[in-house]
């Protein structure tokens, strides 16, 4: 039992992790303007289709065009995700394959065809359609992305909260039991939620970013004062949704992957009425000496505040990192919460009972069994339905291994939440002012505009890199560690088709940053009405 | 619906998507011809918008194949993705070329010039034909893998799947067949490319330089794919023990399937009637510009044959030649009962997702495109 995967190639395992976290990234520059710009021009068409007014659509087209821009970038880096669990994570596709493939082949058939098919009649219907059929389209468009977005995050958060399914030793793999628990399963449905709200979020703050530079530079206000209006209340009622769905969000990780919360909160020792930390000190670099417990240096806490969020009681308590890897204390269904040494037993115990009944079925199967043999063998079985709840605990070497990076999972945690709380700030303010104030000679307000475009961005990287990190070490949460999802795979050859993806993205987002500015400079295009 | 027909249903699900797939690599085959048959800058536009108005049916379709094989055949996604890694990720990488290169290569802005995408489409329209042929023909000749499910709990790694060679997928390439069968899929999307543009681009220049460009790439694909065809009858193929699930090398094992499943034979015949009908048609007659259609449809039923004729019938589709018995047959490599089950009731979709797009298809595509077209802003 020791020496299993310990040949597995850490170098290729660190390259498949930072291919995929590269092209993950990549991809999510792209998809969240997709799906927020498809909200905001669909509005922008709908009020051309209501007055048939040349101004609105002229609006509408000239978004249109950008979100092509950005379309193609997204579509670009998307197909590398979509093979990369088979190229990178081939044991990974095995193992859950039954189930994870599922949300991903329909993610194609019914979300997939439907954005490209109607992309392109949006495009190159203006002339050939009718305003109608041209209008559905558009809104086609973003339904398909975002019903493409929901399947993906199904998948996702089966990896972060795996339900309705169960391990066939037969198969060597976990098999589908309920597609009605995997599709609508609570976690499936907060991270949808948050996700599709944060994403609008962004594509709000392009529009008024986009719209400031015009103010500033007294061209086009028209249109640019009522696209403001248009994302300003796409951004303020998406920043308040995501504020409440992230609190969902945050429930559900509370009870499904304490740890994750625990490292987000740099919580080391748990306990009843737990204040959330404001902001703390840590070394961003170093993973801290949680095992010493205490508390960060220079925490601010709210009081009671952490508790009543994972709880919904302000009194409630909720495990630090010694007391998840310690266990001891009662759970919420009045259990004991196991210790992580006792999960790398019971693992361990899981994986040799599998072993042993793939021996006896082998010998079934070539031989025959005794009737000690068989009885044997129906023990065993039933003894691995109760152990592989942990079985992905048997591949821990250490207990340590159990606890994810607290500095990276800390900060991003903070620098999303904080960033979402000024945009709900922000787009207050950019409202009242488009509407009660002279918002085109309010030069701040275009400053501001532009500065919080890139932060948009960062915010919404940091939600993913709290979420996957934050399931760090598991590629399915409990079941199967990163390192033993791999692809049988030389390192070498992963880090040369890394630094082939870093330079391809890199230099096409260099030409669509440069492709898009300069369209944004150029402005709209007037129609003959 | 028993376990068999739903592994059988799915294994025909995916051979058809595999068949349209190939079909829609006229786009690729379009790309590749790119400057030869548009002369000038604003030929070659009028190209690029040709193929511009259906690369993402290509493209979505490539994609949909991944997740279709991953929910219905995970342990060919896996061992296949993850062990021939360089022929998928060179494949992938020509894609993602693809995807930029129409929306970027007229846009000002555009740094890398127009000519760079350009070339990014020919590439791709290159290298994604040739690697897909030489990828599906690993279906009859065989890849060098090991499937070792115990490895989960008592190997020195705790991966299942393993390539037998460092090359990672590119070893497909070193056999002369599988070539034969990449060039022919090659040629056949040239083929394919120029049957489109003859039907969709409403200029002479390039009709009568497409027509004269589609005998040269008919006589070798022809000639390319009948010889693999008799081939791959005539050779030895892989059996599977319907019982027992020992793999063996049957003598003449697809010409049995055909005979066996008639049904097969006889639509791989229709099928390659259909293509040459097409062909035949659009270069004798000169006014004949629908081509497309039955060589396309033609295209569909024959790769859906061929596949079907790979897998159905107790054949193992994705055979190994490293280790005979860790070849992938459609009963050990599919998803459990359930998932195919589940996954079938949605495909009662794709009727409907295929009428939206061919009714989207032909409101686009009402109007043949023209030069006048594409000097307006809508163009790429």
């Amino acid at each position: 039992m020791t020496n299993i995967l310990m040949n597995v190639d850490a170098a290729a395992i660190d390259w498949a992790r930072a291919q995929f976290a590269l092209t993950a990234i990549y991809h999510w520059l792209f998809v969240p303007l997709t799906l927020g710009l498809a909200v905001i021009m669909g509005i922008m068409e709908t009020c051309y289709y209501r007055t048939r007014s040349a101004f609105w659509r002229d609006t509408a087209r000239f978004w249109q065009r950008l979100f092509g821009v950005n379309f193609a970038m997204g579509v670009a880096t998307g197909i590398i995700l979509e093979f990369e669990f088979g190229t990178n994570w081939s044991n990974y596709s095995w193992f859950v394959g039954d189930i994870f493939g599922a949300p991903l082949a329909i993610e194609g058939i019914v979300a997939f065809f439907m954005e490209s098919t109607f992309v392109a009649v949006m495009f190159f219907g203006w002339k050939k359609v009718s305003a109608g059929f041209h209008l559905a389209a558009t809104w086609l468009t973003g339904i398909g992305a975002t019903l493409s977005a929901w399947w993906i995050l199904v998948a996702n958060s089966w990896m972060q909260y795996p339900v309705g399914c169960t391990f066939n030793p037969d198969t060597m793999r976990n098999e589908m039991t309920s597609f009605v628990d995997v599709a609508l399963s609570p976690m499936a449905v907060d991270k949808f939620c948050h996700t599709v709200t944060s994403a609008w979020i962004i594509g709000a703050l392009f529009t008024v970013a986009v719209s400031c530079y015009y103010l500033m530079r007294r061209r086009h206000q028209a249109m640019a004062i009522e696209s403001i209006k248009i994302g300003g209340i796409v951004g303020l009622v998406a920043s308040l949704l995501a504020a409440f769905t992230g609190d969902g969000s945050a429930y559900s990780v509370a009870k499904t992957q304490p740890m994750k919360l625990a490292a987000m909160e740099a919580l080391y020792d748990g306990g009843q009425s737990q204040s959330l930390t404001a902001i703390a000190l840590i070394n961003p670099f170093a993973q801290p000496d949680y095992a010493a417990g205490g508390e960060p240096p220079m925490r601010i806490g709210i009081p009671k505040m952490l508790s009543l969020l994972a709880t919904r009681d302000a009194d409630g308590f909720v495990p630090g990192v010694n007391d998840l890897l310690n266990g001891g204390y009662t759970l919420p269904n009045g259990e004991t919460a196991l210790s992580v040494d006792e999960k790398i037993r019971q693992g361990q115990a899981a994986i040799l009972g599998l072993k042993e009944y793939r021996e006896l079925k082998a010998k079934e199967r070539a031989d025959g069994l005794t009737t000690a043999e068989a009885q044997r063998r129906d023990e065993l079985s039933k003894d691995l339905q109760a152990n592989m709840r942990y079985f992905g605990y048997g591949y821990l070497k250490d207990k340590s291994e159990a606890v994810p990076f607290i500095p990276v999972c800390f900060y991003a945690f903070r620098i999303m939440v904080g960033l979402g709380m000024l945009f709900i700030l922000f787009f207050a303010v950019v409202l009242f002012f488009a509407y009660r104030k002279d918002l085109a000679r309010t030069r701040w307000i275009h400053l501001a505009g532009l500065a919080l475009l890139p932060l948009g961005y960062i915010a919404s990287e940091s939600g993913w890199i709290v979420a996957e990190m934050g399931r760090q070490p598991w590629a399915i949460q409990d079941m199967m560690p990163t390192w033993v999802g791999v692809s049988d795979i030389g390192s070498a050859n992963v880090m040369v088709t890394f630094f082939i993806f870093l330079a391809l993205f890199t230099t096409l987002l260099a030409v669509e940053i440069n492709i898009l500015c300069k369209q944004i400079k150029k402005g709209p295009e007037t129609s003959e009405g | 619906m028993s376990y068999e027909f739903l592994q059988q249903y799915w294994w025909f699900l995916v051979s058809l998507l595999g068949a349209i797939l190939v079909f829609l690599l006229f786009v690729q085959g379009g790309n590749s011809l790119l400057f030869s048959v548009g002369q000038t800058d604003e030929e070659r536009r009028l190209l690029v918008n040709s193929t511009g108005r259906k690369w993402e049916f290509t493209f979505t379709t490539l994609v949909t194949f991944g997740g279709a094989f991953f929910a219905s055949f995970p342990l060919f996604y896996s061992t296949s993705f993850g062990g021939a890694y360089w022929l998928w990720m060179i494949i992938l990488f020509s894609f993602v070329l693809q995807a930029v290169s129409y929306e970027f290569q007229n846009k000002l802005g555009n740094f890398l010039g127009t000519r760079t995408f350009q070339w990014f489409l020919v590439i791709n329209g290159i290298v994604g034909p040739l690697l897909l042929g030489g990828a599906v023909a690993t279906f009859f000749n065989g890849s060098n893998f090991i499937v070792e499910k115990n490895n989960l709990v008592t190997g020195p790694t705790p991966i299942i799947s393993s390539w037998a060679n460092a090359s990672h997928g590119l070893d497909a390439l070193l056999d002369p067949w599988n070539l034969v069968l990449a060039f022919a899929v090659f040629f056949l999307a040239r083929v394919l490319g120029l049957l489109y543009f003859i039907n969709n681009v409403n200029d002479e220049a390039i009709r009568s330089r497409s027509r004269r460009q589609l005998v040269t790439a008919s006589a070798p694909f022809v000639l390319l794919f009948v010889a693999f065809l008799l081939r791959t009858l005539l050779k030895s193929g892989f059996a599977a023990d319907p019982a027992t699930g020992v793999i063996s090398m049957e003598p003449m094992k697809y010409l049995n399937n055909l005979v066996t499943m008639w049904y097969v034979a006889a639509a791989l015949v229709v099928g390659i009637v259909l293509v040459l009908v097409g062909i035949v048609r659009t270069i004798v007659s000169k006014t004949y510009i629908k081509g497309i259609w039955p060589t396309g449809i033609g295209v569909v039923i024959t790769v859906c044959s061929l596949l079907l004729c790979a897998g159905w019938n107790d054949t193992a589709y994705y055979p190994s030649t490293a280790d005979l018995q860790s070849s992938l047959t459609i009963a050990n490599s599919c998803s459990s009962e359930f998932t195919l089950r589940t996954m079938a009731i949605v495909s009662i979709f794709i009727p409907f997702v295929l009428a939206y797009i061919f009714y989207a298809w032909h409101s686009i595509d009402k109007k043949k495109i023209d030069k006048k077209e594409i000097a307006q802003d809508e163009a790429y």
